[in-house]
């Protein structure tokens, strides 16, 4: 009986195999480096550009005319050689990947260490270097280690104000930061089922906080209908009873609002014993809730009310954001006080627009708060959307209402 | 795939950005990765890279996948780096650009000699000798090739 990555891989745990990649992407932060490798190996064989995408997303629009430069020559590279690609503002890597372009199944392969976040759809998903990158421009394939497999056992229901973000940093905080190193999670049991996808693509983006390869739930109904929604036809894929190399049972009733204290993603502590820390910022975005539910969220909390501290939204996609001003929840964010970005990254990884100063403390709906990546001297704690919204409109950590 | 090195000991758990912080990515000035190494664990570090052999603990590399860390420690003159563990895909980057990387659990003294032999699978310190976990045959090529650039070019 067979793990979803043995199934995928078609070999068993430990074994190496050569694989076809069906979808490969970098964005501008390491396809300047993969084009580089890819250029020193000779830069003359390129695999059907058809599945290698390039995704503008981590210094958008760029903040300096080195970065412009940079982000030129690679654009120019991904146009005139007919890669798929996406300038900017449409939207973070991740985020336009699995607005149905990755399929269940599939191996898929990002320059960027969240590729992990499209196990949600049923695929072997994860991340790789820019030199890996461009060795699969090249020949179309890489290698990989079949992993081992965390079973993450899930049941229960979550109540109160928990979210999915809630869940993932609390599965992390039980994992630690490399409680899943060399391996895959599997999210299964009653409740992975009743998951809707964004919920899902919250749990696997932080596979990767743990160390894991990737995190992955099974496609099933719900991955059918979003993925129909999208113009695909695809099959659920049944489940089999399989060997992991561990199991975590979460009930997801015990779940409660939670933040991750800098500088570690598995420090957690609940967000009432953290209460009334001030703040002075607050980022709501990135690959892990930069959604239109998540914008949708926060502005049911604020709409009407001003925002105390400042804050910083920045939607995942242009496909978000065109739909947070198509409903309206854009002028609430407006309204109530909030800076809009361009879709993108934001200020994740500390490059620019919105990046914090020495001494400042930010919350941030992200998925990492290791020491001054956002900004030296500053610190990060990690939270829910929900709990963003609380601490916005009080200016300090404030955990959030029963919605 | 041999080699020997003077310790500088790390913790655990040392992510990549601690290895090369976001703001140095807008370049690709190798030179510029190699002056700000580990500048944000302790700035004093990067002077010393030349003939180190870093021994740290558990998840070396972990987080973002940024190769800039891996090509960082090669351009400062790191000869390897020894730890119980690795972060995935900093353990494949630092394969990739010919960057030997040791799986042992290592106690570290500052300062004492370490040798390794990646192909006879020890590493030596302290006048005591480890077992390491071997690396794949597939990774043992490419880092004899030096990286898999010239593992590519070899194989054209």
């Amino acid at each position: 009986m067979s793990t979803l990555s043995e199934r995928i891989l078609g070999a068993s745990a430990g074994e190496y195999v050569d694989r076809k990649v069906n979808r490969a992407y970098v964005h501008d932060g390491t396809g300047v480096l993969t084009l580089e490798s890819w250029k020193s190996m000779g830069g003359d064989r390129l695999a059907d550009a058809s599945h290698l995408y390039v995704l503008f997303d981590h210094i958008t629009p760029a903040n300096n005319s080195t970065t412009a430069t940079l982000q030129h020559e690679l654009r120019e590279f991904a146009r005139s050689s007919f890669l798929q690609f996406s300038d900017i503002g449409n939207g973070i890597c991740h985020q336009l990947m699995s607005e149905g372009i990755v399929l269940p199944g599939e191996v898929v392969v990002g320059a960027d260490s969240h590729s992990c976040t499209m196990g949600a759809f049923g695929a072997f998903a994860t991340g790789v270097g820019a030199t890996d990158m461009a060795a699969i421009w090249m020949t179309g394939e890489t290698w990989f280690r079949v992993p081992a497999t965390i079973g993450v056992h899930l049941n229960g229901t979550l109540g109160g104000a928990a979210e999915a973000k809630d869940l993932a940093l609390t599965y992390v905080g039980k994992l630690g930061m490399d409680g899943g190193t060399y391996q895959a999670l599997e999210f299964i049991g009653e409740s992975a089922a009743v998951l809707g996808m964004d919920e899902r693509l919250v749990l696997c983006n932080l596979a990767v906080e743990t160390g894991a390869k990737t995190g992955m739930f099974y496609a099933d109904s719900v991955t059918v209908k979003y993925l129909a929604g999208r113009g695909h036809d695809v099959y659920p894929q049944v489940p089999e009873c399989c060997d992991y190399s561990r199991e975590l049972y979460l009930d997801l009733a015990d779940v409660v609002p939670v933040v991750a204290v800098p500088p570690r993603v598995d420090t957690i502590k609940m967000v009432r014993d953290l209460a009334g820390l001030p703040l002075d910022q607050v980022f709501v975005g990135t690959c892990t809730n930069g959604r239109y539910s998540d914008l949708a969220r926060f502005a049911r909390v604020v709409r009407g009310r001003k925002v105390a501290v400042r804050t910083l939204i920045v939607p995942a996609s242009r496909a978000v954001l065109a739909e947070a001003i198509r409903t309206g929840v854009l002028a609430d964010l407006v309204e109530a006080g909030c800076t809009i970005g361009s879709p993108g990254c934001g200020p994740c990884l500390g490059a620019h627009m919105g990046v914090i100063g020495e001494g400042e403390i930010c919350l941030s709906t992200a998925n990492r708060n290791f020491k001054n990546r956002m900004g030296v001297g500053g610190e990060i704690y990690l939270a829910s959307v929900a709990t963003a919204a609380a601490s916005a409109l009080s200016g300090e950590i404030t955990e959030p209402e029963v919605p | 795939m041999q080699g020997s090195g003077t310790a500088i000991c790390l913790g655990t758990d040392v992510d990549t950005d601690m290895i090369i912080a976001g703001r140095y990515l807008r370049t690709k000035d190798r030179g510029i990765w190699a002056e700000h190494v580990f500048e944000d664990l302790d700035s004093g570090l990067a002077g010393r890279m030349r003939g180190a052999v870093i021994v740290a603990g558990k998840n070396f590399g972990c987080g973002s996948s940024r190769e800039q860390a891996a090509v960082a420690l090669k351009e400062a003159g790191v000869i390897a780096v020894v730890a119980p563990s690795f972060g995935r895909i900093f353990f494949r980057n630092g394969i990739n650009v010919g960057l030997p990387l040791v799986e042992c659990h290592l106690p570290c003294e500052a300062g004492d000699a370490v040798r390794f032999d990646l192909a006879n699978g020890w590493v030596e310190s302290g006048g005591k000798r480890y077992p390491v976990r071997p690396l794949s045959p597939r990774m043992q090529e490419i880092l004899r090739a030096g990286g898999l650039v010239r593992y590519w070019k070899g194989h054209r």
